[in-house]
């Protein structure tokens, strides 16, 4: 671990005491690959973005669509509404492209992929390698021996490095594969849907994204099919100074379900990286989608240096009767952090639900929420968001819950609440409510509390430290968002939640 | 066991000494109550003995096992054995009974470096512990205290406290807010729970309690300081002729 070398040993000093403080509240993810990076020049211009479309061997319809995107985004002003402070960000001084030198010839297979790319997932926890034997067992029924599989692909930069158990996913029908990929095999699929949740015009961000996208994944789940496993995709960022902007297409068929995962992780470094990513999910007649997120991108130092900026757009579109969609987030990394995962719900019968929990420490500054737009008869949403601010951070909830005219009969629960770990950090809400008709309903609920010193001493009295009764306090006030996750991201969720506020107490 | 001598303490924030002076010794295995009219400094011993913010101890000591108690942390005095029952158990949602019970129970050991519990050979013990204690598994899965009945609250003070197995417990006006058949039941797990190395401090307004907690000794206690002490005949003469012709006496 670098970070023992950071310390101030006092002699004598047991080693493994030091490591073990030296790991302690630190962030876990926080070295880098060395590894030979292939550049586009910094900066952005037509001629980047055209670099970018040719690396990825694209066709020409999909340069055009990028070179329009990037054409709007150079008369966009950057949005300031949020509640968040951050140094202006100068877009000229960024890559927008690298990826690993071993990857300029696409490898066939996980086997042709560089080891030091394997290891470093391995390292994060991603049993690629395992998998990757497993899914090269022509035809057999391939199931590790803890009997759960998660088929996952994964993006280090701005290339996707691998996806896993692609041939039985196939054999389901189901594709899941990069989306650079996607616009090469599935141009049908991707050109009736790409844009057509989160249009090029969206937004500053979005539309940042979709001229310089690098890669991301691709999901298409066929009518009737039930995806035979979780999917997942993992993204790191780890070359300095690029960011990283990925694209993610999900396509739900009629009566189908898919559960996606998504985690995020970046080195340590002490000056600010962008990220900006964009997914779409087209949801159809009596299908439904789980999309559950575990950010955990370099929060900055405790000084308030350096980390990810964090501008992503997430949006479902429910667009038939009865399409179900729930988001469940897990933020807790980032510096800055803007994000929406919304929901349209257009079909009739259509359901959202948003779960989210928000967590910050030192100087991250998050502001995040949902949008609900009722549009079909009869639609539910649900938002349930738990903000937790500790240090000098500041947590705003900022939330959309919108019933038009025809979406009669709809409703809406909303629940934000905010839990403040000391005294110098702030936790805000921002509802915005708009109904249209007379025979929908909107509840919303709000509430703030401290942690509570009784319960803090009621848990020490009972044998635990101030960290872990803080720990046990926060994971209570959570539970509800902690339990609409899938099992293991639940455990990994919880751990996070623990390390993240380590050292915020006291 | 446990030894206090010349306590004295006030509130953090303000200019108001409590404690004036509290002296006493608990030996193992005994059982002694502390009795005494409303704010005479009862719970505000229980609450300095275990370490609660907002008091500061101006001068006097206390010891548990010779250990100096008031230089440690709250968590370090629960890992060295001292226990309290409150009188108002805190609620905190979302956490499960048995969750909290093993995160405590496992920080103690690891304090005391002994071996932490499995999940099964913890479930194994409070299984047994809760069914001495007539606590069903219901009550086990629900977040703590929360929603609990008076009594139930209590109760699940006690059974914390066979699960952890203290050397010196505090109880502090557990009787309070309790109908009889509740402070029956909780009685009777105290009483259980008597053992020639625990030693239990009862900090009770009434004597009914010690109806069913037969005490040792008594100690009254009045402004800050213990006044007269004696057998369990003292907290009859307390319920027959109340603190004011008692402190009279001592005055």
């Amino acid at each position: 671990m670098n970070d023992i070398t950071d310390l101030e040993v006092r002699e004598g000093v047991d080693r493994e005491t030091v490591e073990t403080v030296a790991n302690m509240g630190s962030y876990k993810y926080g070295w880098d690959t060395e590894i030979e990076m292939e550049y586009a020049p910094k900066g952005l211009s037509e001629d980047i973005v055209r670099l970018i479309s040719e690396k990825n061997g694209e066709p020409e319809w999909m340069t055009d669509w990028r070179l329009k995107a990037y054409r709007r985004w150079v008369t966009m002003q950057e949005p300031s509404w949020a509640m968040l402070n951050y140094p202006e960000i100068d877009f000229q001084d960024q890559y927008y492209y690298a990826r690993p030198k071993s990857m300029e010839a696409k490898p066939k297979s996980l086997d042709e992929v560089d080891p030091k790319l394997l290891a470093t997932y391995e390292k994060l926890g991603i049993p690629l390698k395992e998998q990757m034997i497993l899914a090269g067992v022509e035809g057999a029924d391939a199931a590790p021996a803890d009997g759960r599989k998660v088929a996952v692909d994964a993006v280090f930069d701005s290339v996707s490095v691998g996806t896993t158990f692609k041939d039985e996913l196939a054999k389901a029908g189901v594709i899941f594969c990069s989306i650079s990929e996607a616009i090469r095999e599935h141009p049908e699929l991707v050109q009736k849907y790409l844009g057509s949740v989160v249009p090029p015009t969206d937004n500053f961000y979005a539309t940042l994204n979709s001229a310089v996208f690098s890669d991301g994944s691709f999901v298409y789940i066929p009518p009737g099919v039930t995806c035979p496993m979780e999917l997942s995709t993992y993204f790191r960022i780890n070359a300095e100074n690029t960011g990283q902007f990925e694209r993610t297409l999900i396509i739900a068929d009629k009566g189908s379900y898919v559960s996606y995962l998504e985690g995020c992780t970046a080195p340590k470094r002490d000056t600010a990286q962008l990220h900006a990513a964009v997914v779409e999910i087209v949801v159809l007649e009596d299908a439904e989608v789980k999309y559950s997120t575990v950010q955990n991108w370099f929060p900055g130092d405790e000084d308030g240096n350096g980390g990810i900026y964090n501008f992503v757009t997430k949006r479902a579109d429910c667009r038939e009767a009865r399409a179900k969609v729930m988001w469940t987030q897990v933020e807790t990394g980032s510096a800055i952090t803007w994000k929406y995962p919304s929901c349209v719900l257009r079909g009739d019968d259509s359901q959202g639900e948003f779960y989210s929990i928000a967590i910050t420490n030192n100087h991250q500054q998050a502001d995040t929420g949902t949008k609900m737009i009722h549009l079909g008869k009869n639609t539910r949403s649900r938002i349930v968001s738990k903000g937790i601010s500790a240090g000098k951070a500041q947590n705003t909830y900022r939330g959309l819950v919108s019933m038009h005219p025809k979406a009669t009969n709809s409703r809406n629960y909303t629940q934000c609440d905010s839990l403040l770990i000391g005294d110098k950090c702030g936790a805000h809400t921002v509802p915005y409510i708009e109904v249209k008709n007379a025979s929908s309903r909107v509840e919303h609920e709000a509430t703030t509390s401290k942690v509570d010193d009784d319960q803090l001493f009621y848990c020490r009295q009972r044998g635990m430290d101030e960290e872990e009764a803080v720990a046990v306090i926060v994971n209570g006030f959570a539970k509800e968002v902690l339990q609409a996750l899938p099992m293991e991201f639940a455990m990994e969720a919880q751990s996070l939640v623990a390390i993240s506020l380590e050292g915020s107490v006291g | 066991m446990l030894k206090i001598n010349n306590l004295h303490a006030k509130l953090e924030d303000e200019d108001k000494q409590i404690l004036k002076g509290v002296s006493l010794e608990v030996p193992a295995g005994e059982v002694h109550a502390i009795m005494g009219p409303n704010g005479s400094g009862k719970s505000t011993t229980s609450y300095v003995l275990s370490g609660r913010d907002g008091y500061e101890v101006t001068d006097g000591s206390a010891t548990l096992y010779g250990e100096d108690l008031l230089e440690m942390e709250p968590e370090e005095r629960a890992a060295a054995g001292l226990f309290l029952a409150f009188q108002y158990p805190v609620e905190i949602p979302g956490v499960g009974n048995m969750t909290f019970l093993r995160t405590a129970l496992n920080a103690q050991r690891k304090r005391r470096g002994e071996e932490e519990l499995s999940a099964a050979e913890f479930l194994k013990l409070i299984r047994e512990k809760g069914k001495a204690l007539n606590i069903d598994a219901d009550m086990l899965k629900r977040p703590v205290n929360v929603g609990f009945s008076g009594g139930e609250k209590k109760r699940n003070e006690i059974l914390q406290m066979a699960v952890l197995e203290p050397k010196m417990c505090i109880l502090d006006e557990t009787d309070s807010g309790l109908d009889v058949d509740a402070m029956r039941l909780v009685a009777d797990g105290v009483n259980a729970l008597r053992a020639p190395d625990r030693a239990f401090l009862v900090i009770t307004h009434y004597q009914r309690l010690l109806d069913h907690i037969r005490p040792d000794v008594v100690h009254i206690m009045s402004d800050g300081k213990i006044v007269k002490t004696g057998g369990p005949e003292l907290a009859l003469e307390v319920e027959q002729n109340g603190y004011a012709d008692l402190l009279s006496e001592v005055a």
